[in-house]
């Protein structure tokens, strides 16, 4: 064995002599039994071989099949893991780089499919680290990489399908499928009766779902193999013979009467006609008919809706040819029944028939080419038609989205036909004095105009037809007229930010929100601020907080989408209307000249409140446009935040402040600025009697997260007075809450999509930076205002990932489960809330504190807050999901406890204690876990 | 399904699943009593697994809402279950782990009654005499292997 310890210094050794390597293999092979060697051994074996192969390919193959041969005995036997990986990379080698075979196929073959299904699972603390999958992955590479083993494998894998194991079945179905990958017809030839009966029987009869899925795949690998046999004059079209066997055998399912096994028939008959164009044709052409002939013979909804969903599911796999200039399309000839059968599927009264209906409609009209303009015309009149009648929830969502989905498709039918009769329904007068009944419907079908006017708004050319019917309605609600209530003001706006997320972008589209959309909201919503200081008689909708909010959405996510050169204009026209009066952008200008909307207007919340779409446009532009006057706009904006009374105003002010601070680079101009603001902040706050100490608290908190979020140093100072503020007595618990709002994404500022300065993992490091802060503050603290401390730290830990949760849990545990016995049901909610995700996924500091967790959490369910006592029950499901030796002694006092919330007054409680109780029982016992 | 033992009924008909309960403004709302119902204790019942088919109760038929009683004024519980076939030999089965479900997760103050819905089973009156009885009830708990495969109807299944 001297020889054998020379082997791999040898073999990294570039000089050698050419010929040596083929004697040493040749002796090798002869005279070393491979096998008998000690496991290292082997793998260096294994390992030469590689090595040889990647270095001295020619010489090698220069030695013939009888390469071939001699590694197939010195494999022949191999058991180990770790060996058979090598040695499949070997064979791999061989296959790949065309080493000849040789009379020594059916051998290498053999040597290999011995192994084939694996079955192998790595012992616990394998240090290996050698899986399943991988050896699964390396032995189908060998054995699907060449068609010369076409005659092996395919009876093999015949053979392993009919076995009992789910495992092996699976894998076969898989190496079926990647196998006729390389194959010709005549590798196939002999055995596709064979496979397909298998294939049929594992699709027909499995309950398993992956099982299903493999054999349709495998069934798709083998038909597109079919298909790409080039014909010769001689031979018969495999394709076809191989189609005809299986609908002759598959047909007839769909024709039962009681539809028993049509989904495993159509599931197999769409996975061949998915294959390949032609294949498609084959099928559709043979299948199609007889099922709209079915479909029209049949009364009973549920097989109507099955067939149905069959047909949209075959046009669905239906593959069109990529040269289709003059090529027929596969569904032309079914199209018009098809169309006739999904028309009169919409007319019908049963909901989920429309449904499937208009499945069948966006998978029809997906089909380039084949829906001519007066079948997307009919199919437009439908939709129309259940928009403004139908009431359904589930149906109006479904009409919503197919209209969506034939809009992007058929635009011009839509600016034609749909639009305009939407329009007409919402500004009809007519409905509204009829009798009762219609009164009540109108609002509906306003709503779901409204939303579908939405939904088809993704190509530019329908939002601008669109988009003005809105406006229109936000005009309306503004004058009174027509009886628009602020839910479709709401509702009006929120369509209008739905279509500036989605409209393509195009230079188009960002005009129109430059041009028209933007200065029109600003014109109304001005409009309904000075119309409210003035009369009393009609209080225009525009000025409530709910539409305004959702007003700003829109200003916001189209400011977002600006190009450079209008966000720029864009921002000089907010700032000049804020700062300076100037309404000359605004359209239907009557306006007054002396407007004042950041000055101090004492009572006139109306005007102030204004500075969130102010908020909205320059908070939410890219970075790179500029905006004008900083300074003088923030020291206005520090000022209103800091003196106005009306909440929403300071807030707005207080955030606009902060989205722009966030924003400007870093440099003398924001420290300088950032300290003349910090001055005054703590002033303010440090003076007891201060009447403004919430503004000034409210701009802190804001000025804090928009640091936080860009790692500026400052934020240290301002975080440190948050904590100190836990013991204010006044505004103690709003900077517990405080802690929320720095540690969760808003959603109007200050975020990514507002192209805000948002580092990464920013709550990970404010976490890192301040617990022990908390920890220290709660010990110090005075009774009362513990609560606080614990209410901040669940605020904080709640937004944390739960990577940093789980690692970082261990050092407040103890605190958390304090905080479990504070009588504050906002604490207990937050503290329940965190330790749920923990407890699904326990680290070892908590199933040492389990006593104490049980104990706490067991009282929780029977709390006065019904949200307490479902948090604490979720929480005690999740702890029955514990290693088992741990929590199996509590399992008689924890069903005990749960006995309590079975009787609960709520439903809601009562369902989570029955699921719990029901998982505490399973424990321990037989058949249970 | 490559057991080797013969299903009784190997292609039965297959129901479909009704959705979740809805939930209403009330169920929120912490004043209201919300009374237990026959959709609850249904909801109970429904997605109990039949002993030999991957599929739960609701879905073979075997138990329906129409079939559900409960007064809770004056805490009592009725449930009429339907054999998929009349010959079933697993029916005693699908009584108990009825009955241990509604056991387990009703209050004590109730009373559980569980049996064939009449004319369905031909040893009807044999499976509901030891459904009613308490002890034999009892006695079938304490056989282990039995304990097992009511358990087993009533985990949870994860797909």
């Amino acid at each position: 064995m001297v020889f054998f310890f020379l082997f791999p210094p040898q073999t990294h050794c570039p000089t050698l002599p050419p010929g040596a390597t083929v004697s040493i293999l040749k002796s090798l092979f002869q005279d070393v039994h491979v096998q008998s060697l000690l496991l290292a051994d082997r793998a260096c074996v294994y390992k030469m071989l590689i090595n040889v192969m990647d270095t001295r390919e020619a010489e090698l193959k220069g030695l013939g099949a009888d390469f071939v041969f001699g590694f197939v005995q010195s494999m022949d036997g191999e058991r180990d893991p770790r060996n058979l990986l090598l040695a499949f990379q070997i064979a791999k080698r061989i296959i790949h780089r065309g080493y000849s075979l040789g009379k020594f196929a059916e051998e290498l073959f053999e040597v290999t499919s011995c192994y084939f299904p694996i079955d192998f699972t790595p012992p616990p603390n394998d240090p290996h680290g050698i899986t399943r999958e991988e050896l699964i992955q390396e032995l189908r590479e060998v054995l699907t990489g060449t068609p010369k083993f076409a005659e092996f494998l395919l009876p093999l894998i015949i053979e392993k399908l009919d076995s009992d194991v789910q495992s092996a079945k699976l894998d076969s179905l898989q190496t079926l499928a990647a196998c006729v990958a390389w194959y010709e017809h005549k590798d196939l030839a002999g055995f596709l009766e064979g496979l397909w009966a298998s294939l049929r029987r594992e699709v027909f009869q499995t309950s398993s779902e992956r099982i299903e899925s493999a054999g349709l795949a495998a069934l798709t690998a083998i038909t597109s193999c079919l298909s790409r046999s080039v014909l010769s004059s001689d031979s018969e079209d495999a394709l076809s013979i191989f189609l005809e066997m299986v609908l002759n055998d598959c047909k007839h399912h769909l024709c039962e009467p009681d539809l028993k096994l049509v989904w495993p028939t159509a599931k197999l008959l769409q996975a061949a006609c998915s294959a390949s164009n032609r294949a498609s044709h084959i099928i559709v052409a043979a299948v199609m008919p007889s099922l709209i002939e079915q479909y029209n013979s049949k009364n009973q909804c549920s097989h109507r809706r099955t067939l149905l969903e069959v047909m949209q599911r075959f046009v669905q796999s239906v593959k069109s040819s990529e040269s289709s200039e003059n090529e027929e399309l596969v569904l032309s000839a079914v199209c018009p029944s098809l169309c006739s059968v999904t028309f009169a599927a919409l007319s019908e009264t049963n909901g989920s028939l429309q449904v499937t209906a208009m499945s069948v409609l966006i998978s029809l009209a997906r089909q380039a080419g084949l829906l001519s303009n007066s079948q997307i015309e009919l199919a437009v009149d439908h939709l129309a038609r259940l928009v403004l009648s139908d009431e359904d929830d589930t149906i109006s969502l479904a009409v919503i989205s197919c209209a969506g989905g034939l809009a992007e498709l058929h635009p011009t039918v839509f600016i034609t036909n749909m639009i305009p009769r939407i329009k007409k329904v919402i500004f009809s007068e007519s409905i509204q004095q009829d009798g009762d009944s219609a009164q009540h419907t109108q609002p509906a079908v306003r709503q779901r105009c409204l939303s579908v006017l939405a939904a088809v708004s993704i190509k530019p050319s329908v939002a601008q037809e669109s988009t003005p019917v809105l406006l229109e309605v936000l005009g309306a609600a503004h004058s009174g007229e027509l009886g628009f209530s602020s839910e479709e003001a709401v509702l009006a706006c929120s369509s209008l930010k739905t279509i500036a997320e989605r409209v393509e972008d195009t230079e188009d589209s960002g005009r129109c929100f430059h041009d028209v959309i933007v200065p029109r909201l600003l014109s109304l919503a001005l409009q309904a601020a000075l119309k409210g200081e003035i009369s009393s008689a009609h209080h225009s909708p525009l000025t409530q907080e709910a539409v305004l909010s959702t007003m700003v959405g829109v200003i916001s996510t189209a400011c977002s989408r600006l190009q450079p050169t209008l966000a720029g204009q864009t921002a000089v026209r907010f700032v000049s209307l804020f700062l300076d009066g100037d309404v000359s952008f605004l359209p239907g200008n009557s306006f007054p000249s002396q407007i004042k909307l950041l000055a101090n207007h004492g009572d006139s919340w109306r005007q102030s409140q204004m500075v969130c779409l102010l908020m909205g446009c320059v908070c939410s532009l890219p970075r790179t446009a500029a905006v004008p006057q900083m300074e003088r706009l923030l020291s206005e904006l520090e000022e209103m935040s800091c003196t106005c009374s009306h909440v929403m105003s300071y807030t707005s002010a207080a955030k606009c402040f902060a989205g722009l601070l966030n924003k400007i680079p870093a440099g003398d101009f924001l420290d300088s600025r950032l300290q003349k603001t910090m001055t005054r902040i703590l002033s303010e706050l440090n003076s007891a009697d201060s009447s403004v100490r919430m503004q000034a608290f409210t701009l802190m908190i804001w000025v804090a997260k928009a640091l936080l979020l860009r790692y500026h140093p400052t934020c240290a100072a301002l975080t440190d007075k948050l904590f100190s503020l836990l013991d204010d007595a006044d505004l103690g618990p709003v900077a517990a809450d405080g802690f929320s709002l720095l540690m969760s994404d808003s959603a109007d500022v200050l975020s990514r999509a507002c192209h805000a300065d948002v580092r990464i993992m920013y709550r990970q490091r404010f976490f890192s930076e301040n617990s022990a802060k908390l920890v220290q503050g709660f010990n110090a603290a005075p009774q009362e205002k513990k609560p606080n401390y614990l209410k901040a730290l669940s605020n904080i830990v709640n937004k944390l990932p739960k990577q940093v949760q789980v690692t970082e849990l261990p050092a407040l545990l103890s605190l958390l489960l304090e905080a479990l016995t504070y009588p504050d049901q906002g604490v207990q909610l937050s503290t329940l809330s965190c330790l749920e995700p923990v407890i699904a996924d326990p680290p070892p500091a908590l199933i040492q504190q389990l006593e104490a967790l049980v104990v706490r959490l067991l009282p929780l369910t029977s709390a006065p807050n019904m949200n307490v006592k479902i948090a604490s029950l979720r929480c005690i499901h999740a702890l029955s999901r514990f290693p088992e030796h741990e929590v199996l002694p509590f399992r008689a006092r924890v069903l005990r406890a749960l006995a309590r919330p079975l009787d609960d007054k709520k439903r809601l409680v009562r369902r989570e204690a029955v699921q719990a109780r029901g998982e505490w029982f399973l424990l321990g016992s037989p058949g249970g876990r | 399904m490559s057991g080797g033992t013969q299903l009784e009924n190997a292609n039965p008909v297959i129901f479909e699943r009704s959705g979740e309960r809805l939930q209403t403004a009330a169920d929120e709302d912490e004043d209201v009593h919300d009374p237990i119902d026959d959709r609850e204790i249904f909801d109970l019942i429904r997605s109990i697994n039949d002993p030999e088919h991957p599929l739960s109760l609701e879905e073979l038929n075997v138990v329906e809402q129409v079939r559900v009683k409960v007064n809770d004024a004056e805490s009592n519980v009725g449930v009429e279950f339907t054999p998929t076939i009349p010959h079933c030999s697993m029916a005693t089965l699908i009584g108990l782990s009825i009955k241990v479900k509604l056991l387990r997760s009703l209050p004590d103050r109730f009373k559980i009654d569980v049996h064939i819905t009449p004319g369905t089973h031909a040893s009807e009156d044999a499976v509901n005499k030891q459904l009613a009885d308490k002890e034999r009830v009892a006695a079938a708990l304490e056989n282990s292997s039995l304990l097992e495969v009511v358990n087993q109807c009533l985990s949870t299944r994860s797909v």
